[in-house]
């Protein structure tokens, strides 16, 4: 290594050296992107036009015959479906959620740490472990949730075995799952305020809390809001675990989304060329969301 | 300091947000006090939550008799640790040359790590895949830990934070004499600790919880993650046994939850600046 040394000091002199040391520093990184994220993802885009099976000798390009099949496959026009409504619930959910509790705790200066650190602990838990607990607490006949219920006189349903229920079940663990992140970034965005904004909405007459909040800390936190958006419509189009561990997409495909047809049909019935063409779908959406924060919001939301 | 409110007037709040909190920690309320209770407790479906008689012995018995936790847990750090340490090896050097070093083709390197930014982990796998399956790597170390050891995210945070380094303390260094890959890891990163650590919490915590690529790759006890661990017992004692699935889940949750309660703000900061890539 020490025939990277530089020997001389000023930059100028220095240039091929410089360079040299540049490109060894870089090499180990370059290789694994190379190896482990750049040719398998060209790897992906390019299978998703085979019929490549895994176990079979050999494959065809078939064209865009994956997208067509997807087009008439039940299962995953259910599972595209039921992820939209997901991240159309998860999304607005937890950051509504987030807000409120960010808000309320920034209002004052007791208990700040108890209750971040309380809303944070789903963050950093088992996700598996967790759905576990989660499939104890809604189970229809042992469930505390149902006891609960039948103490006010209601039965509740099978949540997670219904099909009218378990994608709304699972988007509730999925809001339990995201607000404390969100809660976080927002807490962040609110203290960035500048305190003297509201004296001088204050000096202003500016009466109600409400409309401290629509004048000055909504226009804001503009930015971050549109920052926890796109992160938690990302975050919550990679739902998985909790199928994984509850549901299994089931019953009869009511809770399917796609990042578990993707693995199903790629890892269970090893038909490679099938799923990737869904890892394509996937990431258009992903992309779509990441777009989305750049290009169509970006211009409302800066006040500079 | 504001002055405080008087406690009445806060009073509200506090409520809002007590009622909110243990609406938050409901599962693990509820978790923690099944994993003390017999079965036939569990099915009266009482809502008491202090069991009437102590079964803790029993349900966290079962777990250690019935699975290898220590295996579990063990195989976690591995991974984790394997993971960490490739990353931390591989983007560090990178991120000190594209913030500090002037070299053709940066904008290049640089272009292809954001670019990386805007692919999920997902993408890859398939391909990743089948090729460890030609290599017979199924259910190895070297495949649960190979596809995270490029990070793209650690080399974009580590080239931001480089970046604010001053460049008279790279330049003393060299006067010294000292190799550019010295510079790197004695100088540079011993004064990048704060961004070191949150990314160090922030990958701990992604690979402790993942599931998709252990799920994939490992298919017996012998390489299974904590995460694997839980859903293994599962299945093994066909989910009914909730005593002692929920004593399986405390102990596989309970290594990372107790780290961050004893570094909380380190844990909440580190996830939240790091927070972009999800």
């Amino acid at each position: 290594m020490s025939d990277l040394a530089i020997a001389a000091p000023h930059r100028r002199a220095a240039g091929t050296g410089e360079a040299m040391a540049a490109w060894a520093l870089t090499l180990p990184a370059a290789i694994a992107y190379l190896l482990m994220l750049l040719l398998p993802t060209l790897a992906t885009a390019a299978l998703a036009f085979t019929d490549y099976e895994l176990g079979l000798d050999g494959f065809r390009w078939i064209g865009l015959g994956n997208f067509a099949e997807m087009l008439e496959d039940r299962g995953f026009l259910q599972s595209l479906r039921n992820t939209l409504v997901y991240v159309g619930l998860v999304t607005p959910g937890s950051i509504i959620g987030a807000l409120l509790l960010a808000l309320a705790i920034e209002a004052g200066t007791r208990g700040r740490t108890l209750f971040r650190a309380v809303f944070f602990l789903p963050v950093v838990s088992l996700s598996v472990a967790m759905a576990a607990a989660w499939q104890y607490l809604l189970h229809p006949t042992i469930g505390p949730l149902n006891a609960a219920l039948r103490v006010i006189g209601i039965e509740g349903p099978a949540w997670l075995s219904s099909s009218d229920t378990v994608l709304l079940s699972l988007a509730a663990i999925g809001i339990w799952e995201n607000l404390g992140f969100n809660l976080v970034l927002f807490l962040a965005g609110l203290t960035a305020i500048p305190r003297e904004l509201y004296a001088a909405a204050a000096v202003d007459g500016v009466p109600s809390a409400w409309e401290r909040f629509r004048l000055v800390t909504w226009p804001l936190l503009g930015p971050t809001t549109l920052f926890v958006l796109t992160i938690t419509m990302i975050r919550s189009v990679r739902v998985f675990d909790t199928v994984v561990v509850l549901t299994q997409g089931g019953p009869n495909k009511a809770s399917q989304v796609l990042l578990y047809t993707l693995y199903e049909e790629g890892f269970t019935y090893f038909r490679i060329g099938y799923s990737a063409a869904i890892t394509l779908v996937f990431l258009g959406i992903v992309l779509a969301s990441m777009w989305l924060q750049t290009k169509v919001l970006d211009k409302r939301v800066h006040y500079a | 300091m504001p002055e405080r409110t008087p406690l009445l007037r806060d009073l509200p709040r506090l409520l809002f947000l007590t009622a909110a909190g243990l609406l938050m920690l409901m599962p693990y309320i509820w978790m923690a006090a099944a994993s003390l209770k017999p079965l036939d407790e569990i099915f009266r479906a009482s809502l008491s939550l202090w069991p009437e008689r102590f079964f803790a012995a029993e349900n966290y018995g079962k777990v250690f008799e019935r699975i290898p936790v220590g295996r579990y847990l063990w195989n976690g750090v591995v991974v984790c640790g394997g993971i960490l340490a490739f990353q931390i090896l591989f983007a560090v050097p990178a991120g000190y040359a594209l913030a500090k070093l002037r070299f053709r083709g940066r904008e290049l390197v640089f272009g292809a790590v954001m670019l990386g930014l805007l692919v999920p982990p997902h993408v890859p796998a398939l391909p990743l895949y089948v090729a460890f399956s030609q290599m017979g790597l199924l259910n190895s170390y070297t495949a649960l830990i190979a596809p995270f050891t490029i990070s793209v995210f650690a080399i974009f945070l580590f080239r931001q934070f480089f970046k604010s380094l001053p460049d008279d303390l790279i330049h003393a260094a060299r006067l010294d004499g000292m190799s550019e890959m010295a510079i790197v890891w004695r100088v540079v990163l011993p004064n990048a600790w704060p961004a070191a650590t949150a990314f160090a919490i922030f990958s701990v915590v992604a690979h402790w919880n993942d599931l998709f690529w252990p799920l994939i790759i490992a298919n017996g006890d012998s390489h299974a993650t904590p995460a694997l661990g839980v859903m293994f017992f599962r299945s093994a004692e066909a989910g009914d046994d909730f005593g002692a699935l929920m004593a399986a889940a405390v102990i596989m949750t309970a290594p990372l939850v107790i780290a961050f309660l004893l570094a909380q703000r380190r844990f909440v900061e580190g996830i939240a600046s790091t927070g972009l890539k999800g």
